[in-house]
């Protein structure tokens, strides 16, 4: 059967391990799909230059949940810089795949990172 | 628990009784309705059979009921037949119909005026009297919304084009799309005083690739199809005489006494979801409206989010959220009664129907606030 959703991203979605505000983040970076309404926020914690810790909270659909989970946990454990240089289809890889139409989710959650990185280092 | 369905309004299973009545003519009972040889004549049988089914059902003569492939197809042969070989034409539509009578209207060259319906989902039919013009050729209304199941004033609105249609020559042809209504509300085409209507046949447990249109005798129509001249001209091809037959079966099996029960379980969906769970609202008035639809607005959610984990709990719904659809824009319907794009995100749709019973609706009120709650821990909101 040709399933909408991989497992991989029904899993996230049930599961999520990453959600939550984080009250000492040191950059907070927040993200918002003006086309479908989504919003999304990324909070990372960095220690002698690297990122630590990782959460979002996420207003959005299954594939925007998954999507912010995945990234929250790739980027735990790599400093700020190598963070940001993920791409969406490494992202949609960790997933499996993404219906053509929920692409522009990972990109919700790039653009989340990298706000939360830039927040980080003018907070520096 | 057994998959549980709650989207009745997308389409329906097939009653039992009707597939059994139907599956000879997949095999046994294969003819073609245009042959002369038994074959053909047993087809003709089933098709003349269910055409009298319809024509009963809505009050209208045999020969008025033109058989259909789909609703869609439907709309576009009424509405596009209405305006051919008309000039300038105008036509008054609402600001919720269904994308089978915005896009045949978009894409003709009739000047069209989308009537509000407010934010309790009903057009008020004075305005239709405002809107009507000189060169207007159609009003085309939706008896029953598909999405918050609101429902407009068919028969008041056939009475204002009535009185207007006596002051002159190039009379207004009024259509409705009763696809949502057929199972709930009365629908005689001389109560409603419509000249064209439009049911469908998976909507009333009967299958899909059936649909019929009503056109009132003497309606000035052009055919916007053409071939040899099955149905009328109309809808020429090939019937598809088990579809066609199992969509008059399904008629015959429609009671209005079902409608209580539905709304019953309906109201206790409403009346638990908005009690018990905070921040949610109802889309569209609660009174004008079929008694088998929900939908709610749920804040701090995503109505997709929303359908994905409920159908984790094997229960099918649906949404007009943005995340959705293919075109990532929030229903126009409820844009239309004044939800903000925000709300219209949290959107969710439970459709009940025959098969619907009190305990599905138990464990879907059992399953829904903890679904709501981790999922607003999730947005944070």
């Amino acid at each position: 059967m040709k399933n909408y959703y991989t497992k991989e991203v029904i899993d996230r979605f049930l599961n999520p391990k990453h959600f939550g505000e984080m009250k000492d983040a040191s950059g907070i970076g927040k993200a918002g799909n003006p086309r479908c309404g989504d919003q999304m926020e990324v909070f990372i914690k960095v220690k002698e230059g690297k990122i630590i810790d990782a959460s979002f909270r996420t207003l959005g659909c299954a594939a925007a949940i998954a999507t912010s989970d995945v990234i929250c946990e790739m980027i735990i454990g790599k400093t700020p810089k190598e963070a940001l240089s993920i791409t969406e289809e490494e992202m949609v890889k960790e997933l499996k795949k993404l219906p053509a139409v929920k692409v522009h989710c990972s990109s919700l959650a790039i653009e989340g990172l990298k706000k939360a990185v830039n927040d980080y280092e003018k907070r520096k | 628990m057994e998959k549980i369905y709650f989207d009745y309004a997308a389409t329906t299973p097939v009653d039992k009784g009707v597939a059994e009545k139907i599956t000879p003519f997949l095999e046994e009972k294969f003819g073609n309705p245009s042959s002369l040889h038994a074959f053909g004549q047993e087809a003709v049988f089933a098709l003349d059979r269910a055409r009298e089914s319809v024509a009963r059902f809505f009050g209208a003569k045999e020969r008025e009921i033109i058989f259909m492939p789909s609703a869609t197809v439907a709309n576009n042969v009424a509405i596009q037949g209405a305006l051919q070989k008309k000039e300038k034409p105008h036509v008054v539509t609402s600001a919720i119909e269904h994308k089978a009578v915005i896009e045949p209207l978009k894409n003709s060259s009739a000047e069209v005026t989308y009537l509000p319906v407010y934010k309790e989902g009903v057009i008020k039919e004075e305005d239709v009297k405002k809107a009507i013009k000189e060169n207007t050729v159609l009003v085309s209304i939706g008896y029953a919304n598909s999405e918050i199941g609101t429902i407009q004033p068919i028969g008041k609105i056939g009475k204002i084009i009535e009185k207007e249609n006596e002051k002159r020559r190039n009379k207004i042809i009024f259509h409705t799309d009763a696809v949502q209504a057929v199972n709930y509300l009365p629908c005689k085409v001389d109560k409603l005083k419509v000249d064209l209507l439009t049911m469908s046949g998976h909507k009333i447990y009967g299958p899909k690739g059936a649909a019929a249109l009503y056109v009132r005798e003497k309606t000035p129509m052009s055919p916007i199809l053409f071939g040899a001249s099955q149905e009328k001209g109309f809808y020429p091809g090939t019937e598809n005489v088990f579809a066609f037959a199992g969509l008059g079966f399904a008629l015959e099996e429609i009671k209005k006494n079902d409608s209580e029960e539905t709304k019953k379980l309906r109201d206790r969906i409403i009346d638990f979801v908005l009690k018990e769970i905070p921040e949610t609202k109802l889309n569209g008035e609660r009174e004008r409206r079929l008694p088998n639809n929900v939908n709610i607005t749920v804040e701090g959610a995503e109505g997709e989010s929303l359908m994905m984990a409920l159908d984790n709990e094997k229960i099918a719904v649906s949404t007009g959220s943005a995340c959705a659809s293919n075109s990532l824009s929030p229903s126009h319907v409820l844009l239309s009664i004044g939800l903000s794009r925000e709300r219209a995100h949290g959107s969710l749709r439970i459709t009940l129907g025959r098969y619907t019973t009190e305990e599905e609706v138990d464990y879907f009120l059992e399953k829904l606030p903890p679904i709501v709650e981790r999922l607003r821990k999730i947005s944070g909101k």
